[in-house]
């Protein structure tokens, strides 16, 4: 690690005015994934602010009938909330599919939403990244690819988002609260808040410099059969090959986002149109497209199949 | 290399300036990117090392039950905290990248990993360590079950592992689900399917697993069996 000094925020503004103005400032929170790459000098803050003492761990009712879930609430927390458990299924379900129990207990909501992604190559500081060294090329595409993106990838990166708990999010309607460094709150829905890589695969999200997220607030319970369906090379505590969040009404209709393939839960409401036609219509709309790469041809099927499974649970 | 002379900072500083070199050096193959003018936080690149010295900072924490104080380099772990600075070295150093649970220790009674969070994060907080759990001459429960289950072969994940054991019983009795709870609205139970997906954090290269989910297994009898006498063993 390079050296750096710390500080504990104040307040959430305080915390944004200070990430904005210190040259290298980053905020950690649970730190899992912050520390890990600043261990591999992948990333290299010069400043750490704190966020963890800020009161942003309480799990809310909103008064249109949502939860308010703090920035700062744990993993393990929000997925044994008794109210997610029973109103919000899906996101209870990818949060237990998520690491290891150590994890859980320190990864925090937004933490969980700004962790960078786990391709082999961001992470081998001797091979070309773009994402982690601007215009020096990609490794991933021609290298070893099989758990890497196959939609809304670009020229310069096929890397995936690697979160679980952000997927259900996305197919929950979720919307992330900030805080800006000038003190204005700022409301972005979570489809909004990762962007595609494009040319430029280092910026990852639509925040600015120095924002904090503040919460992720959930609209009122939908109801249906809430599934989060988990495809990967072990039973436990490994990333997605695939995974497919999906409500499914008892009619038929619903709606299903894909995590495991793409640089942001992969959602595309046109395609929950077929919902009622199955699993092929809805993942060829889902995927339309993919621009797999030989060694990850394999999860165009795969989706297919594990929403196949999903709608199957879902019907009973 | 800025401290020249110091035999294990130079080696690694060598061998990362062997990878920023190989970096740079090498020829894009594929997609290259053009900056662009985000602005988010700046994308870490090669080059200078900054010229930055160590900074200290103070944290007080409570050690399995004795309160400490300690003056720290920012960037010391917990881990590093308390095998280097308290010298308890009965938590271990695995792969120091939260993915072996060697260094699980219990925080503010619940079990994370110690490679994994900072020191001078801990201002204030109570950490349980393997010493802190037993004695050699009074053992936990789950350490004498351990010993009699042979739950370990070379023991080096085990300090991690009773760790983390205790917790697990701890956190299905508080009723939090799991990946493989088959109902997220009813309290999970205390099964060996239950137990195996909790400890997947913990990886045993000598492959105890099963030895040690007869230890746990046997904790877990003992826990119930004090509940109905109205009185808790662990």
């Amino acid at each position: 690690m390079r050296p750096f000094t710390y500080e504990r925020a104040t307040s959430p503004a305080d915390a944004a005015a200070k990430a904005a103005s210190i040259p290298g400032a980053r905020f950690i929170a649970g730190g899992t994934n912050l520390l890990d790459l600043m261990k591999l000098q992948i990333e290299t803050p010069a400043h750490l602010i704190d966020v963890n003492g800020l009161g942003l761990d309480k799990i809310e009712d909103t008064p249109d009938g949502g939860l308010r879930v703090g920035a700062l609430v744990r993993n393990t927390d929000l997925a044994a909330d008794m109210r997610v458990r029973q109103h919000y299924g899906v996101l209870s379900r990818a949060l237990v599919a998520g690491a290891s129990g150590q994890l859980r207990n320190v990864a925090t909501t937004a933490g969980n939403l700004l962790q960078r992604t786990r391709c082999p190559y961001f992470y081998d500081p001797n091979q070309p990244c773009n994402k982690r060294q601007p215009g020096s090329g990609c490794s991933a595409i021609g290298g070893v690819s099989r758990q890497l993106g196959i939609v809304g990838t670009s020229e310069a990166c096929i890397a995936t988002h690697p979160s679980d708990m952000a997927v259900a999010m996305r197919v929950l309607d979720a919307t992330v609260e900030t805080v800006r460094p000038g003190g204005a709150m700022r409301r972005i829905p979570i489809a909004d808040l990762h962007r595609l890589p494009g040319d430029s695969p280092h910026v990852e999200t639509t925040l600015e410099r120095g924002e904090l997220i503040t919460a992720v607030t959930l609209p009122k319970p939908v109801g249906g059969a809430q599934i989060y369906h988990k495809v990967r090379d072990r039973a436990s505590y490994a990333f997605a090959l695939v995974s497919v969040a999906a409500i499914v009404h008892p009619d038929g209709t619903g709606r299903v986002a894909l995590g495991g393939v793409a640089p942001k839960p992969w959602r595309v409401e046109a395609a929950e149109a077929h919902m009622k036609q199955g699993a092929k219509v809805v993942t060829a709309g889902l995927l339309a497209d993919a621009r797999p790469t030989d060694d990850n041809r394999f999860k165009v099927r795969l989706a297919e199949r594990t929403l196949a499974a999903v709608l199957a649970e879902a019907r009973g | 290399m800025r401290h020249q002379g110091n035999a294990d900072v130079s080696r690694r500083g060598l061998l990362l300036g062997a990878a920023a070199s190989a970096a740079l050096t090498a020829t894009p193959r594929h997609g290259q990117a053009m900056p662009a003018d985000g602005n988010m936080p700046p994308a870490p690149h090669p080059g200078p090392v900054p010229n930055m010295n160590p900074v200290m900072s103070r944290v007080s924490l409570t050690v399995n039950g004795t309160a400490r104080t300690l003056e720290v380099d920012t960037r010391t772990t917990l881990l590093d905290a308390l095998r280097e600075h308290l010298r308890l070295t009965g938590t271990k150093k695995g792969c120091d990248h939260g993915q072996c649970g060697a260094c699980t220790v219990i925080v503010d009674g619940r079990r994370i990993n110690s490679c994994l969070t900072l020191a001078v994060m801990h201002e204030g907080g109570s950490v349980t360590t393997v010493e802190g759990l037993g004695t050699p001459a009074k053992l936990h429960p789950m350490q004498a079950a351990f010993v009699k289950h042979d739950g370990y072969q070379c023991g080096y994940c085990t300090p991690g592992q009773i760790c983390s054991a205790v917790a697990v019983l701890e956190e299905i009795e508080a009723g939090i689900p799991s990946h493989v709870t088959a109902s997220l609205t009813d309290a999970p139970q205390v099964t060996n399917d239950e137990m195996r997906e909790r400890m997947s954090g913990n990886i045993c290269r000598c492959g105890a697993y099963s030895n040690i989910l007869e230890a746990m297994a046997e904790v877990a009898g003992q826990k119930m069996a004090g509940h109905r006498n109205g009185r808790d063993p662990a």
